[in-house]
């Protein structure tokens, strides 16, 4: 007994170091394979989810374009259906990033066992989250584009600065991916997705300037306004879209960066201490 | 280097390991060898710290103190390196049900970093194992209980492990069906692979597992062969004696008197360890002692 313990100890372990050298923090093929079981997966629910992810913005587009625009032409200078056309890209991007990321992590997580799964593979929790939040951030780029592509239907004149209209959808795509997935990491039950949903999202729909400038809103209203990473998004894509503003626009991206990066970190804890116990 | 000495390396190495959840002490101090090539039965009734013993082998539960080694790598530092060399079927079934057969297989092939051209002959030779060939474009929601086992068994195998984790592999499954599941594990022992199985059905044990761990409330409460284990802890025969509440009692009554000791099962008592007595004993029916016997006078509790 003795002997065994002493030859695993003492030659096994060097080797195991070295071999293990490969394996380290936030590995490519680690996240590959969550990756692959997304695109996988995707093949076999992408009608619903592109119908959700699109229409939903489309409608509020189209509803509050014409209904709205009937009453008012222009608004802060432009007309209301690019006005809004140019907004709902970031309804867009959180309808198709925060929502499938809330309830698709928690599904995944709690319901389905998916992660058990995954994480008795050599994977990570940190490796998993960034996985996920990148494939759905990269739907959120593509999603968040419906909108632009339906004003311009509608008669939004096209500029080629838009089409960095898919990186901003990607990243505040990514912030809101890691959002969602640190609600479903933190919630103990699905139930509890309505206070964020009431409680947090549906304000900042509601306040991310995509209907009504905020600068028509008491002076509060506007500094709380910074602090939704949803209005950082509208701006850029409406800069993009109708001419850059470079300070503000610097300070815009900041934001998302800003945003994206600590609801990334969050969002590795809350799901590490959800799975591994 | 194990074909010698199969018994001189160990896949697990457990060393007074402790978990506790809240108040809850699931794993009090175990100790645990499964020796390289080697299938080891965990047995235990539920809540006996088996499932909390197998999610501490891949890291996804961290021990608050004690060793334990995995395929030489210390967890839960070098865990992912481990989890690289080993396969897990878990207890609850998490396929993805909307996939076919060969799709699952296949995302499994990219978690467990197969390089490309070795991904369509692990496939195959994954369907074989889980003979589920013809099945192979089937989505997961319509195969059966036995065939999801099958697959889920197959897929911790897509990578060739050296070591495999089977917790609870064959429960909910109609008696036909185990037994499908028995020879196919019963293969994979023989092709060299370490199994750490936990179990609660003794059968499947007794038929499986080359050593034994008995566990009850968090500790390894016996470790042998099945074999071994038995005539140590419950001699080599048993008298079963039948009747009506009362009459068992007496029975009991009688047995604790004369130094025997006695298992209650639900229709009758065994008196354990009779070799060798004939005259002051009751009537009843002689048998040979099982690990079942064992089970219940270590665990104290009943199996099904």
């Amino acid at each position: 007994m003795k002997g065994d313990v002493d030859r695993r100890s003492e030659p096994a372990r060097p080797e195991g170091r070295n071999a293990s050298r490969g394996l380290g923090r936030l590995e490519w093929p680690a996240m590959q394979g969550v990756l692959i079981r997304e695109v996988v997966n995707y093949s076999s629910y992408w009608r619903g989810s592109t119908f959700s992810s699109t229409m939903e913005p489309t409608i509020y587009l189209l509803a509050f374009g014409f209904g709205f625009g009937s009453l008012v032409t222009k608004v802060a200078g432009y007309d209301y259906v690019d006005f809004v056309g140019t907004g709902t890209v970031a309804t867009a991007v959180l309808f198709s990033a925060a929502f499938p990321a809330m309830f698709g992590t928690f599904v995944k997580a709690t319901f389905q066992h998916t992660y058990d799964a995954i994480l008795a593979a050599p994977v990570d929790a940190e490796e998993l989250v960034t996985a996920e939040a990148l494939w759905i951030a990269t739907r959120a780029g593509t999603y968040g584009c419906v909108p632009l592509v339906v004003a311009i239907a509608f008669g939004l004149d096209p500029r080629p600065d838009m089409l960095v209209v898919p990186l901003i959808a990607f990243l505040a795509g990514f912030g809101w991916a890691c959002f969602g997935i640190l609600i479903a990491g933190l919630m103990k039950g699905i139930e509890n997705f309505s206070y964020v949903v009431s409680g947090v999202l549906t304000p900042m729909f509601l306040t991310a300037g995509t209907f009504f400038p905020l600068s028509g809103l008491p002076e509060w209203a506007q500094v709380l306004g910074n602090f939704n990473p949803l209005h950082h998004c509208v701006e850029l894509v409406r800069h993009a879209s109708f001419g850059w503003q470079p300070g503000a626009d610097l300070g815009h991206l900041g934001a998302l960066v800003l945003f994206a990066l600590l609801t990334w970190r969050i969002a590795v804890h809350a799901i590490n201490r959800k799975l591994v116990t | 280097m194990d074909s010698l000495s199969p018994m001189s390396t160990l896949a697990i190495r457990m060393r007074s390991v402790v978990k506790h959840y809240g108040e809850i002490r699931a794993v009090d101090g175990l100790d645990l060898d499964v020796p390289e090539g080697t299938c080891v039965g965990l047995l235990g009734p539920n809540g006996a710290g088996k499932s909390t013993t197998m999610k501490m082998l891949t890291a996804q539960a961290i021990a608050d103190s004690g060793e334990i080694e995995v395929l030489g790598h210390t967890l839960p530092g070098d865990s992912k390196r481990s989890r690289a060399e080993m396969g897990v079927t878990p207890q609850l079934d998490n396929l993805d049900t909307t996939l076919t057969v060969e799709q699952n297989l296949l995302v499994f092939t990219y978690l467990y970093r197969l390089a490309r051209a070795e991904r369509k002959p692990a496939i195959e030779r994954a369907l074989q194992i889980a003979n589920l060939t013809e099945r192979r474009a089937a989505k997961v929601e319509e195969l059966s209980g036995g065939m999801r086992r099958r697959l889920l068994i197959a897929r911790a195998l897509v990578h060739r492990p050296r070591l495999l984790l089977l917790d609870e592999p064959t429960v909910g499954l109609d008696p036909q069906v185990r037994q499908e599941l028995w020879a196919l594990i019963d293969a994979l022992r023989s092709d060299g692979t370490s199994i750490l199985m936990s179990t609660h059905y003794i059968e499947e044990a007794e038929r499986l597992a080359d050593t034994v761990t008995i566990m009850s409330r968090g500790k390894a409460v016996a470790s042998g062969l099945p074999r071994e284990l038995v005539t140590e802890h419950a001699g080599r025969e048993v008298l079963e004696v039948y009747g009506p509440p009362a009459r068992l009692a007496e029975v009991e009554a009688d047995a604790a008197v004369s130094g025997l000791r006695t298992r209650r099962t639900g229709t009758s008592v065994a008196l354990l360890g009779i070799e060798g007595r004939n005259g002051d004993l009751p009537e009843g029916e002689r048998r040979a002692t099982t690990l079942e016997d064992v089970f219940v006078l270590l665990t104290g509790e009943e199996v099904r």
